[in-house]
């Protein structure tokens, strides 16, 4: 047995190591702390209601009916359209800024995207409700009705207050984060990586597509992952446009409601225990499908940075 | 087959910084020249302006003329005259997210080439050629960041090579490399040449008279003898090539 080796004597670094150790428990301990507050406030809703509370449409706290589906649907569906916009139209912000732009043009325009996200979100709800709104229900929802009304995504009456409306103003809330995280790691990308691309030949956008976006992938990936979380946890501008209504309905101009949107709406009027207990299952549900869609990101993230045999993870 | 290159009056800046003050020179084809001198004296710049890399700095300017096979290179497209002049930079830099053979490839890939059996005939003949083959064969698949510094070189000199330009500049390749790995990239410049016309920047003037058949001397931005390396290297015609080649500077 060899005796273990004295990595420092030094009183200083062992305090500190001490120190640092405390906040970083301090973080795991608060969260799981959280997690089990949660979960016991939530127990008598679970205890009644079971898994059905996942599966059942029907939310009517005035018979004591409580079904979490339509929130879950509605938080799904508007991030998930927040992604698919903000995600290309990001990524095309980044690229423009970092391999296209003069360098005055790419530091103002870099920190007005960059702004966008200081934005506070009662301000974007605002927005929501005097500008977006009514442009969706007198001009895009027509429109979109007109020529792609044979999809039930885009059927039914133009209301402005809607998925439609929440998926927007989510994508243009997240559009700053993803952006700018894109531009930064593609910032990262040495530039021996894009002059070897240039030097066999490759055209502007080839050398964007063989050496600076593969070298960039895993940190785009993070960045949207990130604007995922916040789309999935954003309340107050959702609250504002979303129409507020716990229905699944297939089209996107139709009203719906969002789980954080419900806990903040209702959460005053839970007038009973079991009410309460709902919302803060709500909570809970919303708590577990960040984390899982967080674990399920990293995996993705992990499965696409691993590359060819034998290298190194980029 | 090589081609020749005439440079005539090449005048380049970084910025305000002229780094090159009307190079004159004559490149011969198939031949293996070497360009020396100390830090600074603007070799790299003058390389980088023959398949148009300075240009895409921002802030640099260029002036001048080069003509490769007779024409004027400013009257080509740069991403055409980049397949036909190749480049191999100072640290191997393949590409992370490619294997092997997709670095080897990425170029021919790039100019439309799709049919699969042709792809790999022109990876093993450029691999061949970088002798790198034997040492890679059985793991095609595999990251290029798995080789060896050397290794790596030899795979970005195939990925050059794989393009089939006329001209090859390189730039300092050896000098991140130890020495057995310098040697393999020395004895495939001088099998190359049969080939190729080939520049290569070196601040080893050892490497310069055991590979070039001619070399070039920079000082300050200007050419200061151009010649063959016997003579460059023992009967100098100018005082300034003579005290850089006995090491009284640089």
């Amino acid at each position: 047995m060899s005796k273990k080796r004295i990595l420092t004597t030094s009183m200083g670094d062992q305090t500190l190591r001490l120190l640092t150790l405390l906040m970083a428990v301090s973080v795991l301990v608060l969260m799981a702390w959280m997690g089990w507050q949660m979960f016991d406030a939530a127990r008598p809703s679970i205890q009644k209601f079971g898994l059905s509370f996942i599966t059942n449409r029907v939310w009517d706290p005035v018979k004591e009916q409580f079904g979490a589906l339509p929130f879950i649907y509605g938080t799904l569906v508007t991030s998930l359209l927040a992604l698919l916009l903000a995600a290309p139209i990001g990524l095309g912000v980044a690229i423009f800024l970092n391999e296209m732009a003069e360098s005055k043009f790419r530091a103002v325009v870099g920190f007005l995207v960059e702004m966008l996200a200081a934005i506070p979100s009662v301000v974007y709800g605002l927005w929501g409700i005097f500008v977006l709104a009514p442009w969706l229900r007198e001009t895009v929802e027509p429109g979109l009705a007109k020529w792609l009304g044979f999809i039930p995504l885009f059927q039914g009456t133009p209301v402005g207050f809607g998925m439609l409306a929440g998926g927007l103003i989510l994508a243009v809330m997240i559009l700053p984060t993803i952006a700018a995280i894109s531009r930064e790691v593609m910032a990262a990308v040495p530039n021996m990586q894009r002059e070897a691309a240039l030097a066999l030949g490759a055209t502007k956008w080839e050398m964007i597509r063989v050496a600076v976006l593969p070298y960039a992938k895993s940190g785009i990936m993070g960045g949207i992952m990130l604007g995922l979380g916040r789309a999935l946890g954003e309340t107050m501008a959702v609250t504002m446009v979303i129409g507020n209504r716990p229905d699944i309905l297939p089209s996107l101009f139709a009203p719906a409601y969002s789980m954080a949107a419900v806990i903040a709406n209702e959460f005053t009027e839970a007038t009973y225990d079991l009410y309460l207990s709902a919302l803060v299952e709500i909570g809970l549900i919303l708590f577990g499908i960040t984390l899982v869609l967080n674990f399920f990101a990293r995996l993705l993230v992990w499965s696409v940075a691993r590359g060819p045999k034998g290298g190194n993870v980029v | 087959m090589g081609q020749t290159l005439s440079v005539r009056q090449l005048e380049a800046w970084y910025g305000s910084n002229k780094t090159l003050k009307g190079i004159n020179m004559e490149v011969a084809s198939n031949h293996v020249t070497a360009i020396i001198g100390p830090s600074g004296c603007g070799k790299s710049t003058f390389v980088r302006c023959i398949n148009r890399m300075h240009e895409t700095m921002p802030g640099t300017k260029v002036k001048g003329e080069i003509i490769l096979d007779g024409k004027s290179i400013y009257d080509q497209d740069p991403v055409a005259l980049r397949k036909m002049v190749g480049m191999v930079f100072q640290k191997p830099n393949p590409f992370p997210s490619m294997s092997i053979y997709e670095n080897v490839v990425a170029g021919v890939r790039l100019n439309g080439m799709r049919n699969k059996q042709n792809l790999q005939g022109i990876a093993e003949k450029s691999l061949r050629m970088a002798a790198l083959w034997d040492e890679v064969k059985d793991r095609l698949n595999y990251s290029g960041m798995s080789l060896s510094g050397g290794q790596q070189q030899r795979l970005c000199i195939a990925r050059a090579l794989a393009v089939e330009p006329s001209v090859l500049l390189m730039d300092e390749p050896a000098s991140a490399l130890d020495p057995i790995a310098t040697t393999h990239i020395e004895e495939l410049v001088r099998q190359l040449k049969e080939d190729y016309t080939i520049l290569i920047v070196t601040h080893n003037m050892q490497q310069a008279a055991r590979i070039a058949d001619s070399t070039a001397f920079f000082l300050n931005g200007e050419l200061v003898e151009h010649g063959a390396t016997s003579e460059i290297f023992t009967n100098p015609n100018d005082k300034r090539t003579e005290d850089y080649i006995t090491g009284r500077f640089g």
